[in-house]
């Protein structure tokens, strides 16, 4: 192997590798390069692909390329190192443009015009120095705001599977995401990853029709893109959001679609390198690997702005279980749920009513927020919602007729919880106030005594006495499982 | 490139992430601190083999490079113990994170350099031994109020015992000066008003003691039945959103300790956020300060450095032994104990060592063990009674319970609060299961509370049983529906479903519920139960079920627990009154003359 010193450019040319194996080239005896290091890798052809050094020693330096090692020969392969690590340049004139998965211009635009650097992996947010979300986003969807509420800097990924419309709900979230008493509206960034030229196309319709692309900016390391390159796009995209919350003061909205396909590329450098793996097959550092990206939302100190994020993923078969969604929920702060089951009785957002839960709804809804009785609501309606489904079980066994007067009670409610609360038009827009009248509709149908948890006042205040399909016979005789 | 790197004989031969080989290190000491590059970086070597050492870097390596030059420092990885830890907030290695803020905004940047405590603070040190006496090691030599509720005692560091020769008189001092000189047989000593300490050394005690006082939390379906005792490890396992983390959030501010240590261990910035916000506003119950004035928090978030982690849990426990060693009774949070095991997972695997069970080190149980048995309830050094407890979060992947974290926890805790993910989804909080939960303490706790209540164990016993059979009675409703059951047995689900909703669920965000004092605990318990005890004698009267559910005690009795706070006892006693005289009223109606009801109402 030969070193060749390149006088026009930065840094030492090398001309050779030891081993190409899958997503990794392995340098000899390279001097002066450190750990995480940017490369840049000619290919045959003499176009760069770029790279990032994973272990760097004397002898040796481990190279994973983020483009793809496809067509590179250990003989032909030329490497520079350039001497630092993987930086994008930030600019608010980012706002409106397209980019692919490592940040270059994908549009007909030129480079942006920027003085600022950031190295990509960002910096650990100061928990001292972070300001804790309480600002209530009015989503316009029921079953997000009366019960998962989103507040404004939070982390609320979709939960999803193959064929279920989490697309939709994203789009229409982002559409229609408003502060109840401020006009600011949210810029957007997007990072697609592995995700095919459909979606990428529906996303950016999406944001052309509501008027959002001038405040959108896109990064798309699509499903024919080199898979290693989507392990910086998340980051590359976080970065600029960053810019864009802490340095311009603006309210971010990021969306990452899909963190499955990311972490299948981890898991794929993860085997390239010999690593012990973990849970199915994923790299035992995933979860400090994920929670690098997802603690990357919030608020702080000494700025206006914010980042909330939502991350798409799809839980392969469907299982909550699996380490992608496991380790996301353990970092998030809660997870909206998509449910089969409800999409196929046709419930648009089919959002599962138990397993989803906002984490910071408890400090962004409620009296000087939303309303007064919006905890306790929510909170009732969970509780009678998981009564419906123990009841639901028993009906199955001994049959919808045997059950208690109340217990029927019970199933009426569940349905008008699901036909009349969650389903709702992908284009309508409810306020929060709408919602919680609809809340207390559905609750109604229930006898006011099954509503432990709400107390008198509120019961005077909110429940309807004479509810519509809501039975009038006194005292409840008994019910399925007590 | 700088030649002069190249030259220096101790310097970097590889980077790999946080672990760092360096040649030239003949001179180190395992454990030992050694700075890498010239940002300085903070590390530990972790392994010693010939000249070259293996350093766990506590700090982002990015842009490391070999030849990188390693400074050694001497010293294993030492915390700073004296006036000034309370209140404050530090990362795994000690640094302050308000320090960090001021000098640097925000972000956490690397080869950061703060010192633990304030060096230039006057404290007001007060006294408490005089010229010739003697003193012996880890007795006390004066007295500091760090906060309203902390007399933070200036102790004379284990291993050093004499003669106190001259002791500093009342008035200011900084932590670094010297408030006694004490005559030792190795000559003369100088006492600060601080002393280090190595995290990863337990603290000399004289004796372990048995426990024999719960640790009161105010959380229900803890104190009533799954005590923990002043002294004693509790571990509380669950899938993500079951409450793990409110659970201990609840018990970092109600529990009766004098210091509280918690550890955010891997976990999200914001929940730490959230305890600075919270914590200087909430009043313990007791004293009526602010709760901040007697605790301690360590960061080291998810995103924060792996290896920094993997301290952080020692960083605690060591800040917990110190105050232990005043005769206090500290309490610890690590939230959660599954990251840090992560953390050694992901930092053995990086050195290539065998994995065990998933991917673990051999060492994990050895390493839980050592963690939880720096816990308990001992005699100190001085003499004093004083305790260590112990609550770890354990995170375990999918929820699932047989992983190694929580199985190898198993051993070494006596305290098991099982989150149940159906209780959480049903939004049931704290969703502790109470079949699956198990305490230990139980006895060594009951004399302490058999003087709130005599009959408190078979208070608890009776509540549990019932819980029990309600369990087996709904599985049979789930075959053929409870339409087949008798009334008697009717009335155990529905008295279940009474204790589910009214004792054992308890909001942390409910103003009157969030603390429950021992005594409404009782009286609640002994409310529910009155109304077993008259239903069943009801029903044997022939009392149909639906009229004793139909009593207008009912409501009131599923809402008592928030209606009314710690201070209404009375109102508590008048709803026990009226359960009384309502089932009474049932009783005239159905049971005609000579057949009174059994069961003596329960005092
Ligand atoms: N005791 C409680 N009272 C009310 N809500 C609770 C309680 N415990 C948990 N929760 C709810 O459950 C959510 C998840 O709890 P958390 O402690 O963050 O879970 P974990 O740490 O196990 O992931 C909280 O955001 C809160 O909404
Ligand atoms: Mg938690």
């Amino acid at each position: 192997m030969h070193t060749t010193f390149d006088l026009e450019d930065r840094g030492l040319q090398y001309i050779g590798a030891s081993r190409i194996e899958g997503p990794l080239v392995v340098v000899e005896r390279v001097r002066d390069v450190g750990y995480d290091e940017t490369v840049e890798i000619l290919d045959p052809t003499g176009r760069p692909r770029i790279g990032r050094v994973l272990d760097i020693s004397e002898k040796q330096a481990v190279v994973q390329v983020l483009e793809g090692t496809t067509g590179l020969s250990n003989k032909a392969l030329r490497t520079r190192f350039l001497g630092e690590s993987f930086c994008l340049p930030v600019s608010r004139h980012m706002l409106g443009r397209v980019f692919d998965g490592l940040g270059r211009p994908a549009d007909d635009g030129p480079p942006p015009l920027s003085a600022e650097k950031r190295d990509v992996n960002g910096m650990p947010i100061n928990p001292y120095a972070r300001r804790y979300p309480r600002e209530f986003i009015q989503t316009g969807l029921s079953a997000i705001d009366g019960m998962n509420a989103l507040v404004r800097g939070q982390k609320l990924p979709i939960f999803s599977g193959n064929g279920l419309p989490h697309d939709r709900v994203s789009a229409q979230i982002m559409r229609q995401a408003r502060l109840l008493d401020e006009e600011v509206e949210f810029s957007m960034v997007f990072a697609a990853m592995g995700v095919k030229h459909d979606v990428a196309e529906f996303f950016i319709r999406n944001f052309r029709e509501s008027g959002a692309l001038a405040r959108a900016v896109m990064f798309f390391s699509l499903a024919d893109s080199p898979s290693v390159e989507r392990l910086l796009t998340p980051r590359v995209a976080l970065t600029l959001a960053e810019h864009l919350a802490f340095d311009c003061g603006q309210h971010v909205l990021v969306l990452l679609t899909d963190m499955t396909n990311y972490c299948e590329s981890l898991r794929e450098v993860g085997t390239a390198r010999g690593e012990i793996p973990g849970r199915k097959g994923y790299p035992g550092y995933l979860y400090s690997d994920l929670a690098s990206i997802y603690e990357r939302a919030g608020r702080i100190e000494g700025s206006p702005g914010s980042i909330t994020q939502m991350a798409i993923l799809t839980m392969p078969a469907d299982d909550i279980s699996h380490p992608v969604p496991d380790l996301t929920g353990y970092i998030t702060e809660g997870q909206i749920v998509l449910d089969r089951e409800l999409f196929q009785r046709g419930v648009y957002p089919p959002i599962a009513g138990l397993p989803s839960l906002s984490r910071l709804m408890k400090d962004g809804v409620g009296k000087g927020y939303t309303r007064e009785d919006h905890p306790t609501l929510a909170s009732q309606l969970f509780a009678c919602y998981a009564y419906v489904k123990k009841v639901r079980g028993l009906a199955d066994v001994i049959g919808e007729e045997e059950l208690s007067t109340l217990d029927k009670q019970y199933l009426k409610f569940g349905e008008a919880f699901e036909m009349r609360f969650l389903n709702q038009g992908e284009f309508e827009n409810r306020s929060i106030e709408t919602t919680l009248e609809l809340g207390w509709d559905v609750l109604s149908t229930l006898p006011k005594d099954e509503l432990h948890r709400v107390s008198d006042a509120l019961l005077k205040k909110y429940y309807r006495e004479k509810a519509e399909g809501q039975a009038c016979v006194a005292p409840p005789f008994g019910s399925a499982t007590r | 490139m700088t030649v002069a790197s190249r030259t220096t004989e101790s310097m970097a031969t590889r980077i790999s992430g946080p672990i760092v080989t360096a040649s030239g290190m003949h001179a180190a000491q395992m454990y030992e601190v050694v700075q890498v590059g010239s940002l300085g970086l903070v590390g530990e070597v972790v392994r010693l083999v010939g000249d070259h050492a293996t350093i766990q870097v506590y700090e982002d390596t990015t842009m490391i490079k070999p030849g990188a030059p390693i400074l050694c420092t001497g010293a294993p990885l030492s915390v700073w113990l004296g006036p000034g830890l309370v209140g404050n907030i530090y990362d795994g290695i000690q640094r302050p994170l308000p320090g960090i803020q001021a000098h640097s905004g925000a972000w956490i940047r690397r080869g950061e350099k703060v010192a633990p405590l304030d060096t230039e603070k006057l404290w007001a040190f007060e006294p408490v031994v005089e010229p010739g006496e003697v003193i012996a090691e880890g007795h006390v030599i004066g007295k500091v109020e760090e906060t309203p509720l902390v007399d933070h005692l200036i102790m004379v560091p284990p291993g050093l015992s004499g003669t106190i020769r001259t002791v500093a008189g009342k008035g200011k001092y900084r932590i670094t000066d010297t408030v006694a000189v004490v005559e030792t047989p190795e000559g003369p000593r100088d006492v600060a008003m601080y002393q280090q300490w190595p995290v990863r050394v337990p603290r000399p005690i004289r004796q372990r003691l048995r426990i024999t006082e719960p640790l009161i939390t105010g959380q229900r379906i803890i104190d009533t039945f799954f005590p923990i005792g002043k002294g004693g490890a509790a571990a509380i396992p669950g899938g993500f959103g079951t409450g793990k983390t409110i659970t201990q959030h609840q018990l970092a501010k109600w529990s009766d300790a004098d210091i509280i240590v918690f550890i955010g261990c891997g976990e999200r910035g914001n929940e730490m956020t959230e305890v600075l916000r919270e914590f200087p506003e909430l009043k313990d119950p007791r004293s009526g300060r602010p709760l901040m004035e007697r605790t301690i928090l360590i960061a080291n978030t998810s995103n924060m450095p792996v290896a920094a982690r993997e301290v952080s849990i020692y960083t605690g426990i060591t800040l917990a032994e110190y105050y232990r060693d005043m005769g206090k009774s500290v309490a610890v949070f690590a939230d959660s104990t599954s990251r840090w095991a992560e953390a050694l997972r992901e930092l053995a695997a990086r050195l290539e060592e065998m994995p065990a069970e998933e991917g673990f080190p051999a060492s994990l149980p050895t390493r839980l063990a050592q963690f939880y048995e720096r816990g308990g309830a001992v005699t100190t050094l001085a003499g004093e009674r004083a305790s260590v407890s112990i609550v770890g979060a354990v995170s375990p992947p999918g929820g699932d319970f047989s992983e190694p974290v929580t199985q190898h926890t198993r051993r070494f805790i006596r305290c098991f609060w099982a989150l149940d993910t159906e209780l959480a989804n049903a939004r049931h909080y704290p969703s502790i299961h109470w079949l699956h939960s198990y305490s230990e303490y139980v006895e060594d706790v009951g004399l302490w509370w058999k003087k709130e209540a005599a009959d408190w164990v078979e208070l608890r016993t009776e509540a549990l049983t019932l819980l029990q059979r309600e369990e087996r009675l709904q599985q049979i409703v789930q075959l053929v529906g409870p339409d087949v059951l008798p009334d008697v047995q009717r009335l155990i689900l529905f008295i279940a479903e009474i204790m589910k909703d009214g004792f054992l669920a308890q909001s942390a965000f409910d103003e009157n519920d969030m603390y429950c004092s021992p005594e409404r605990q009782i009286s609640l318990l002994r409310i529910i139960l009155t109304l077993y005890h008259r239903g069943r004698d009801l029903i044997q009267g022939g009392v149909p079920l639906m009229r004793i559910r139909s009593l207008s005690c009912v409501p009131l009795i599923m809402r008592a627990k928030s209606a009314y706070g710690n201070e209404e006892l009375g109102k508590l006693g008048e709803l026990k009154q009226m359960v009384m005289e309502e089932t009474e009223a049932l009783a005239k109606e159905y049971i005609k003359e000579g057949t009174l009801l059994c069961t003596p109402p329960s005092t």
